[in-house]
């Protein structure tokens, strides 16, 4: 039993995987494996001021009016979850993104890829949702498409839908606008819809089920920014990559260091319970209904108020706020008082062994 | 949360610490030798709440960490076999072989899926009699009861085509090689939990013993971490060597007789080859001859695969606790989790990664 260890004689590993020639899901995670391929890619290739800021939306004038244009694909599985499906998911989700600098959203198209055999009472449930989606964030939906892919070679149904609204503010809001001393606030219970799907997915089921968040949040954005005004700095919902990625966006964007505080960061007891068994994160995993909003400090309670005072945000929090030491970078004070970096995701979280 | 709030009370954290500080009057070299505990510490923050005299290495208990290039590469080949549904642990699909990973297979057209539960591989290879259903066993003493049973279930169903890649490792003689090292530091051990729930605390008692060496069996919880540290410190101040058991909430004494006896049964100890170490002595599990038709490595000839690891990350001396991770040149530039150069940056149980992800510039926060 008796083994001598010379240390030297076993240090080794492998060369690393530092590029893929092919395309891996982590691509499409929200992480760091994305964010390459956006940036050495898409930018690359599409180079233009709009697209740079790399916002959810980008900002285009026409003749002296500014509109928000932005585009999702959405490809979930399962199609149906908890008290709702891909329809209003993909509904929701577009309005999102081109509200969050506080635009009005007017008009949506729905891109359909179904694949042969797909159920037609299935479909129909879908497109319902998306009616009455699109009827509760008061927007019309005014163009479409429907493809149909072989049998097998597409997942049931993947659907598109692109946006446009008009800015009527003169805000400047925007994650560039970020500075320090603005406080980081938001609108409540965080890693609901992740933990909603991936628990239908799995068959997991807990005493309570965990209900997806997704939500038009326009109407909550128009009060936030009625009520701060220029004092709104930045708005995004925090969707793939959860709210640490959206932070550490916010934090490279605007190159400030940002703290948050663990017990401040509501999380509902089935969310935690659920990422507590699976080893997750709740800070990244994925929202449909949640808003990260960066006001300054002196209109942070009033934004607050005013958040908690709508359906959308009767839980809202201030969570954080932005400093100029570490820039770049996003950290936490933990539960019992320690400090730890909440990094960019790189994909996928991954259940741990144990 | 019942049962997890009340260790993480912040008040009763503070309370513990400063009896640390008061008992603390030497440097002391002490190792969690789980990857979760190293994980919890990090991702709490512990590490840098303790005195400046309290060193915490980080020991070999991350599963992932520790299973072989060879085994990997093996793993990468079987699931790259159109009649196979290879199935694995969700943190065992990014870790690198020598070539691809498991993610890379899968984006190829292999049927890679992540399982909770080896009892899930097992069901699907019911449900899909004309696949071959894989099950990569990864992990401690905690995770092979359940690979036991799926064998077990396997067998007694006559499923003959549900297979087993072991990599199924054993605590205690990873601590006798570390203690044996001329090499070693460490002073005393936090030993791991969750192992010792099935095992009991009482394998513990030689080694304590011989070596004269504390060892306290230690939960995951910032509670559970810190008041076991503070038990291993008061025995290093005091001069005394016994296994005492913080985690008595869930460990016994005896452990878990039948999940120990559902173990032997299936499996025989045997020599194995641990990533950055080499091979240990009697630390690992094989399946019994009985079994051997639902042994993956014979029933896909896998013996031409051998790979030398080349030496270029420390990973090994990580593994030991013999250098931290920003010891390492590549660590946060060339290697990271997006780019692991070796398996401790892979696995978020790995040294590396929990360095990496949670501390890697601690001293930069502002507080």
């Amino acid at each position: 039993m008796k083994k001598e260890i010379n240390p030297e004689d076993f240090a080794s590993c492998p060369l690393p995987i530092s590029s893929h020639d092919t395309i891996q899901l982590a691509h499409g995670s929200g992480g760091k494996i994305m964010n390459d391929l956006v940036q050495k890619l898409f930018l690359w290739a599409f180079d233009n001021n709009e697209l740079n800021r790399q916002d959810d939306n980008a900002v285009i004038k026409i003749n002296g009016n500014r509109f928000t244009f932005t585009t999702d694909s959405f490809v979930v599985d399962p199609i149906f979850f908890p008290d709702s499906d891909i329809g209003e998911l993909a509904v929701n989700g577009t309005i999102n993104d081109i509200s969050i600098g506080g635009a009005v959203p007017l008009y949506l198209s729905v891109g359909l890829i179904i694949e042969e055999g797909f159920p037609l009472e299935d479909l129909r449930k879908i497109v319902v949702s998306i009616k009455n989606a699109a009827h509760r964030a008061g927007i019309s939906v005014v163009t479409g498409d429907t493809k149909v892919v072989n049998k097998g070679k597409g997942d049931k149904i993947f659907i598109n839908t692109s946006g446009i609204g008009v800015i009527k503010h003169n805000f400047k809001i925007g994650p560039e606008y970020i500075k320090p001393g603005d406080m980081i606030i938001i609108n409540g219970g965080i890693a609901e819809h992740g933990i909603a799907v991936l628990s239908k997915r799995e068959g997991l089921t807990f005493e309570t089920t965990v209900i997806s968040d997704t939500a038009p949040l326009n109407d909550l954005i128009a009060k936030i920014v009625e009520t701060g005004a220029e004092s709104v700095h930045a708005m995004r919902d925090p969707t793939r990559g959860g709210v640490a990625a959206t932070l550490n966006e916010f934090a490279a964007s605007s190159n400030v260091g940002i703290r948050i505080i663990e017990d401040k960061i509501p999380v509902k007891e089935p969310v935690r319970g659920a990422c507590e068994i699976l080893g997750f994160d709740p800070l990244y995993v994925a929202n449909e209904g949640k808003l990260v909003v960066v006001a300054s400090k002196e209109k942070a309670d009033a934004v607050l108020n005013a958040m908690r005072g709508h359906p959308l945000g009767k839980e809202a929090a201030i969570i954080g706020d932005v400093i100029s030491e570490s820039p770049g970078m996003v950290s936490m004070q933990t539960g019992i008082g320690g400090w730890r970096i909440i990094d960019m995701p790189v994909g996928e979280q991954l259940p741990r062994i144990c | 949360m019942k049962y997890i709030d009340e260790f993480r009370d912040p008040i009763l954290a503070k309370k513990i610490l400063a009896e640390i500080k008061y008992v603390t009057t030497k440097d002391w070299v002490i190792m969690e030798v789980c990857g979760g505990q190293t994980h919890a510490l990090i991702k709490n923050g512990i590490d840098r709440l303790l005195p400046d005299k309290i060193e915490l290495v980080h020991g070999p208990g991350c599963p992932v960490c520790v299973t072989p290039l060879e085994l990997i590469d093996k793993a990468l080949k079987i699931a790259s076999l159109s009649d196979v549904v290879f199935t694995s642990f969700g943190d065992m699909l990014r870790v690198p072989g020598s070539k691809k990973d498991l993610f890379i297979i899968k984006s190829e057209g292999g049927d890679v899926r992540i399982v909770y539960s080896p009892l899930d591989a097992l069901k699907l290879a019911r449900e899909n009699p004309d696949k071959k259903v894989v099950f990569f066993g990864v992990g401690f003493e905690t995770t092979a009861p359940l690979t036991a049973m799926a064998i077990h279930q396997a067998h007694n169903e006559g499923l003959r085509n549900f297979y087993l890649l072991a990599s199924h490792v054993l605590v205690p003689p990873a601590i006798t090689a570390l203690l044996e090292s001329p090499k070693n530091m460490v002073q005393a051990y936090l030993a791991a939990g969750h192992v010792c729930t099935v095992m009991g605390w009482e394998q513990y008692i030689p080694i304590s013993e011989k070596y004269k060496v504390p060892i306290v069996v230690t939960g995951f919880e910032p509670i559970d971490l810190l008041e076991g540290i503070l038990m291993v410190v008061k025995q290093l101040e005091s001069g005394s060597h016994k296994v005492e058991n913080q985690y008595a909430r869930v460990v016994k004494r005896t452990g878990n007789r039948p999940a120990q006896e559902l173990i032997s049964r299936i499996f025989m100890i045997s020599d194995r080859k641990w990533r950055g170490i080499g091979t240990i002595p009697q630390s690992g599990l094989s399946l019994r001859p009985e079994y051997s038709a639902h042994d993956a490595e014979l029933a896909f000839g896998l013996d031409d695969i051998t790979v030398e690891e080349p030496p270029e990350c420390i990973s090994g001396l990580v593994l030991q606790g013999l250098k931290k991770p920003h010891e390492c040149k590549a660590f946060g530039k060339e290697c990271t989790p997006q780019t692991p150069m070796g398996a401790t940056m892979v696995s978020s149980e790995g040294t590396c990664a929990a360095y990496y992800t949670y501390g890697r510039y601690n001293s930069r926060i502002s507080k």
